[in-house]
């Protein structure tokens, strides 16, 4: 392997940023579940890319475990989605201030 | 060689995830992010992983991000939505987790301990079949409990979207409310 493991872990690094400036910053509620996705994707790539980088086949098996983890988010979120939308006819969290104070 | 590759997949892959965030129509982060997916898929491939690239195409690209399309189109959401108004709060503490990987980047330097020579040198022949003697010995009982996170997430998602039991609850209180409140769930 000819590109260093620092490479892969600014990479991921990034990638995790953006995803939690999209949490953060939208509104929309699909786009925060999307970010999310951005965010498990960042840990994926410095799974695989330590797995690689220590020759150990552990990393790549946890990869699989958080990919199980976000299907399940994705349909459970997306279930809340439809439930919200039924009953408020949006999905802006903004429109959503029952538990703020 | 490995170097540019490497430099084209991380470069498509920021943009498209910048994009994801960027965007305002929903259909067009989801279509940026189904490219993000097949170019962390092919940075997989290029580390050896080829199982993980072939599952990231198939459940990521191939079920998650259609379950996204679904939703998206089946709700048909209205584009004016707009930035949310805590920019200041995240700005603030991007900025404080900059400063934070910057200073313990200059100060430890990003190096990471060298691969030891026992691991190095035994090479996964067969990934798929080296994944599963893996997950099938030593990571059994997640692997049972990944099943199990699948089974709660289906009923989970059944029972949060069908019509019937979530709005025959408040009408039922309603129309029972004189009776004893052990009668009503």
């Amino acid at each position: 392997m000819n590109v260093p493991v620092e490479y892969y872990m600014v990479l991921s690094g990034l990638v995790f940023l953006i995803g939690l400036v999209g949490v953060l910053v939208r509104t929309n509620l699909i786009i925060i579940l999307l970010s999310i996705e951005l965010m498990l994707n960042a840990t994926n790539i410095n799974f695989v890319a330590f797995s690689a980088h220590f020759g150990n086949l552990a990393g790549q098996v946890f990869v699989f475990f958080a990919l199980t983890v976000a299907a399940a988010e994705v349909a459970v979120g997306l279930a809340i989605i439809i439930a919200l939308y039924r009953h408020h006819a949006s999905i802006n969290v903004d429109d959503f201030r029952l538990l703020k104070w | 060689m490995a170097t540019f590759v490497f430099l084209y997949f991380a470069a498509i892959i920021l943009v498209t995830a910048s994009l994801v965030v960027v965007l305002r129509n929903p259909i067009y982060s989801a279509l940026s992010l189904l490219v993000m997916f097949f170019h962390v898929a092919g940075l997989y491939v290029t580390l050896h992983a080829e199982f993980l690239a072939a599952i990231q195409i198939i459940v990521y690209a191939g079920a998650i991000l259609v379950l996204y399309l679904f939703v998206v189109m089946l709700l048909n959401v209205k584009r004016d939505e707009r930035y949310s108004q805590q920019g200041p709060v995240a700005l603030f503490l991007g900025a404080v987790l900059l400063t934070e990987a910057i200073l313990l980047a200059v100060s430890h330097g990003l190096t990471v301990a060298a691969p030891s020579p026992v691991a190095a040198g035994e090479r996964m022949a067969g990934n798929t079949e080296s994944i599963g003697e893996v997950l099938y010995s030593t990571y059994l009982f997640p692997f049972e409990l990944a099943s199990l996170i699948l089974l709660v997430a289906m009923i989970g998602a059944v029972i949060l979207s069908k019509k019937g039991i979530m709005e025959s609850k408040p009408r039922s209180r309603e129309g029972t409310t004189h009776q004893s409140p052990g009668g009503v769930i």
